[in-house]
């Protein structure tokens, strides 16, 4: 072994078994719904049938006198109980519209599932019963369930705003009228990304529970126990400090868990007002309408190119539905797409409104990929229409246009700086390892012979911006919160250590790849790292989970943790070696003095010592804890080729998945078999998108895909498997080299497959098929297409 | 009110139970066996499921006073020895489903694990050498979002293997 050669017996970038799975496995785990403190209460909302109507009277007299129930209230019963409304985090213009969303509301309903009144029972089954007898009236109103309607102004979801406009945004860069007249070819198109239904396999879950010391704690079904810890003081008026917030086992979030719910509001609220502990689990059916629902655009696009293929401009008309309130970040989601319409693209100039609408729907909100997966959607396909159009191989185009490899770092036209990137590399492996050239023979051989199964290839080389956020570039945006992330770590006597994060895992395996990171970093066993999170009472800091932020700014401050907390122990190992602290070294656990290998002391001797704390120098106090805050000084951009090959029926329409190859750049990786997880679980929810699932609203406001039975999530039967690989393009804005993993397959695997479909169709004359691309869409398209009536 | 005697991961409780209570309602609220989870309301997750006299049912399409008299093994019953065990190595007495679903990273946020596991069980009770695409459509009753669905295949084929003596992970 030489002195530059790298160890060898790490654990970063090594598969390490999960620490989490023993409790999931064996049916031992802490879901909220598991916890029912003794004297709970159970909460039952009485929600909306009605899209949109005026409230003219609500009677809770019947319910309260209910078998088993202590009470029930209206929303002017508990108008008291808020010192505020419920939060929108980012305003996204100074003039943006942020009308008043309480708990309960008032006056009026604005979408079906919008709460009137709550039931307190002592049991599920009695608050089920009671709140059937809360009667409601309505003055029914008209439902406002599309953007182009709503824009008309002609019935106001919010009547004080004046609008159904809740912002516009405009941003160009570049000398736009004149990049597209210069232009050789201009593509325009009207794509629909659809709304869609996060559905987390847990459905979400509150409770809020007294303490007999003072204060309150509360456990929910969340991404985000810091951010709630901090909203619920501020709108339920519970000093800070007296609020505990733990997310017990969460199962699953994909921005669904990223929010300030009603329910956990109420359940505080009533907490407080009763002195009881209150317990709220939702129905799947009731989850589907009262937790954000996702995407929801109508992207009116235009891609300039030369004649021979280089991109050069891109406009982005984006109406997003916002659904009937603010939520956490139902502002802001359109935005976090913002800067990605030009992705890996050299363009001369972009152009991009925004407008957000409100609508008497389910609010829409982050949900996996959050902004991104519509502009890559958007770019993707379009490149596809472009290559179509000047009847190019659509990997041509890309290769032609994109970011190579030695010039980064790039400075976008959005303002971005991409850090680092390898688009050839990761597009040759995945080019190989599909078999680019076979299928596309293949395919030329199907339209040659007119087979009624056609096969489609489609490319998305994405980008993403993920690591969210620098605080100051959060600011500069007039995002009402920072981007950090904190880590302490605990140096017991034995030298174990406990690293405490502010990341609030669900799923993503953060206490095995934290692990990973803290014994590689200070020489320990990675048996040695226990890693504690998602408690406010035990991590006073943090700012959670989503975004694809965990890794780079929380991995990070367990990194940084770890350097403080060797710096400290050198010392002590100086002074206690006799030795000049710049003659210690810190090697795999053990400090020794230069020359002399034989004095060493390990790291967990140092512990020892300091615990003991009986010789330690003068100027120190005997503790080797410390503790990292990291302001990110970028975000990260992860990127990859994925490859999707469709065969397409043109006789019924239905779509089959032969082949999907990803090959991702996550930068450095922690723990293989982790991001490969991530990867198929990100890819199925983007095929989910492409090929199955949409939440459907009929023109009263009905959620016409109500349940599991209407709304369909993609089962094992419904998905091929997924073939992955990685290129390793380290990050250069964190030492650990990393990126971010948990989105880049939702937000890459989308366009990989419309564009397949597309591809099956193109010789029938199919520009577009609306998604999902469902036998019935497929089957429009066709017909379209060909001049029928469809 | 109706009386019940249900045997469940080897022990018999006898409650009295209201008609209309669902048979995971009964595990969950009445015996505190929170093991097996609560996903929908409609019987498509499969969350819920859990043996009832040895086959795999959705233990919210069973009332419990149709389980009267039934033996109902759940996730908390599976493994031969207690199972709670720590972190790392403690998977000795672990089903080989278990065991699989943790070394192949067949699960993610966990949560649909319980019932994925519980009809794997009877899938490869019915089917002990099952194909990639029997075992996707023996599953299609069990929804996951985190996995993607490829590594839980992966973890019901590997732990099939072991169950017929074939040797695993050389």
């Amino acid at each position: 072994m030489t002195a530059t050669e790298a160890p060898t017996t790490g654990h970063v970038g090594q598969v390490r078994l999960r620490k989490e799975d023993a409790r999931l496995v064996t049916g031992r785990a802490t879901w909220t719904d598991n916890i029912t403190p003794a004297g709970c209460l159970y909460m039952m909302v009485v929600r909306s049938p009605m899209a949109h109507a005026t409230v003219t009277g609500v009677d809770v007299s019947v319910a309260t006198d209910a078998p088993g129930v202590v009470a029930a209230y209206t929303g002017a019963d508990l108008a008291d109980a808020w010192q505020t409304s419920l939060p929108s985090v980012w305003q996204v213009t100074p003039d943006v519209k942020e009308p008043p969303h309480y708990p309960l509301t008032q006056d009026k309903v604005r979408f079906v599932g919008d709460g009137v009144a709550v039931v307190l029972a002592t049991s599920r089954q009695a608050a089920v019963d009671a709140a059937e007898l809360v009667d409601v009236t309505y003055d029914p109103l008209p439902a406002v369930t599309d953007v182009a309607q709503a824009l008309k102004d002609e019935v106001l979801v919010h009547d004080d705003e004046g609008t159904n406009r809740c912002y516009s945004y405009h941003w160009d860069s570049g000398n736009v009228d004149e990049v597209f007249e210069q232009a050789d070819v201009v593509v325009e198109r009207r794509l629909i990304n659809q709304r869609l239904i996060p559905t987390a396999i847990e459905p979400r879950a509150v409770v809020a529970q007294p303490e007999p010391t003072g204060g309150y704690t509360v456990f929910s079904a969340t991404q985000i126990p810091h951010i709630l810890r901090i909203q619920l003081a501020i709108v339920c008026g519970v000093p800070e400090h007296q609020l505990r917030v733990v997310a017990p086992d969460v199962g699953g979030g994909f921005g669904s868990k990223l929010n300030i719910y009603a329910e956990e509001a109420l359940a505080l609220a009533l907490a407080q007002k009763l002195g009881q502990p209150i317990k709220w689990t939702e129905t799947r059916s009731e989850g589907y309408q009262a937790t954000i629902h996702g995407r929801d655009h109508i992207q009116d696009l235009a891609i300039a190119a030369t004649s021979d293929g280089r991109i050069v401009g891109f406009k982005a008309d984006i109406k997003a539905d916002l659904g009937a309130y603010l939520q956490l970040v139902t502002t802001g989601t359109p935005m976090l797409g913002a800067f990605m319409y030009p992705a890996i693209y050299k363009l001369e100039a972009h152009d991009l409104t925004i407008t957000g609408v409100f609508t008497t729907k389910t609010p829409t909100d982050a949900y996996r990929g959050a902004g991104r997966p519509e502009a890559t959607f958007a770019i993707e396909r379009m490149v596809d229409e472009l290559a179509a159009e000047l009847g190019m191989d659509p990997m041509e185009v890309r290769r032609k246009s994109w970011i190579a490899h030695e010039e980064f770092p790039y400075d976008t036209i959005t303002g971005l700086t991409y850090d680092s990137g390898n688009y050839e590399a990761a597009t040759d492996k995945a080019m190989a390892l599909f078999g680019y050239d076979e299928l596309r023979r293949e395919q030329q051989q199907r339209r040659d012979d007119g087979d009624t199964t056609q096969l489609g290839i489609g490319i998305s080389t994405f980008t993403e911006m993920c690591g969210l956020a620098p605080s100051r570039a959060l600011g500069s945006l007039n995002y009402r919160a920072g981007g950090w992330e904190h880590a302490t770590i605990r140096m017991l006597p034995t030298g174990k250590i406990q690293v405490i994060t502010g990341t609030s895992p669900h799923g993503q395996g953060h206490v095995t790849s934290w692990s990973q990171i803290a014994a590689d970093a200070l020489g320990l066993p990675y048996e040695d790292v226990e890693v504690l999170h998602g408690d406010t009472a035990i991590s006073h800091k943090g700012m959670d989970t989503y975004g694809s932020r965990s890794l780079a700014i929380g991995g990070y401050a367990v990194h940084e943790a770890a350097q403080k907390v060797i710096a400290k122990a050198k010392r002590f190992a100086a002074h206690l070696l006799e030795a000049s602290e710049d003659d210690i070294e810190f090697a795999d656990g053990t400090f020794s003095v230069r020359g002399s290998p034989d004095a060493a002391k390990t790291i967990q001797d140092i512990a020892l010592a300091v615990f003991a704390a009986h010789d330690y120098p003068e100027d120190m106090e005997p503790a080797l804890d410390a503790e990292a805050t990291i302001d990110p000084e970028n975000f990260s951009f992860p990127h990859g080729t994925h490859l999707c090959a469709a065969e397409v029926d043109t006789e019924t329409g239905r779509v089959t998945i032969r082949r999907y190859v990803a090959v991702d750049d996550v930068g450095k990786v922690i723990n293989p078999q982790i991001v490969e997880g991530q990867v198929h679980g990100g890819i199925a929810q983007g095929v989910g998108q492409a090929l199955y699932e949409e939440a459907v609203y009929d023109a009263d406001g009905n959620l016409t895909t109500g349940s599991l039975l209407d709304y369909h999530v993609p089962s094992a039967a419904d998905l091929p498997a997924f073939e992955t690989d990685r290129t390793e393009t380290p990050a250069t804005s964190n030492p650990l080299g990393v990126k971010g993993v948990g989105e880049a397959g939702t937000i890459a695997s989308t366009p990989a497959v419309v564009n397949a479909v597309v591809d099956a169709l193109r010789p029938m004359g199919v520009t577009d098929v609306r998604m999902p691309t469902s036998p019935q869409h497929v089957w429009e398209a066709i017909e379209a297409a060909q001049g029928g009536a469809a | 009110m109706t009386n019940v005697q249900i045997t469940v991961d080897g022990t018999t409780y006898e409650d009295e139970v209201e008609p209309r209570l669902l048979l995971v309602q009964y595990l969950r609220d009445v015996l505190g066996k929170t093991g097996t989870n609560i996903g929908c309301d409609t019987s498509n997750c499969g969350a819920c499921t859990v043996h009832l006299d040895g086959r795999s049912v959705k233990s919210c399409t069973v009332l419990a006073v149709q389980a009267d008299g039934a033996t109902v093994d759940t996730i908390e019953g599976l493994a031969s020895t207690d199972g709670a065990g720590g972190d790392g190595d403690a998977t000795a007495g672990w089903h080989p489903l278990q065991r699989a679903f943790h070394t192949e990273h067949g699960l993610q946020c966990g949560y649909c694990t319980p019932g994925m596991i519980m009809a794997a069980a009877d899938l490869l009770r019915e089917n002990p050498d099952p194909s990639e695409e029997e075992v996707r459509h023996g599953l299609e009753g069990n929804l996951c979002r985190c996995t993607g669905y490829v590594n839980i295949v992966k973890a019901v084929r590997t732990a099939a293997a072991e169950l017929r003596g074939e040797e695993v992970g050389a």
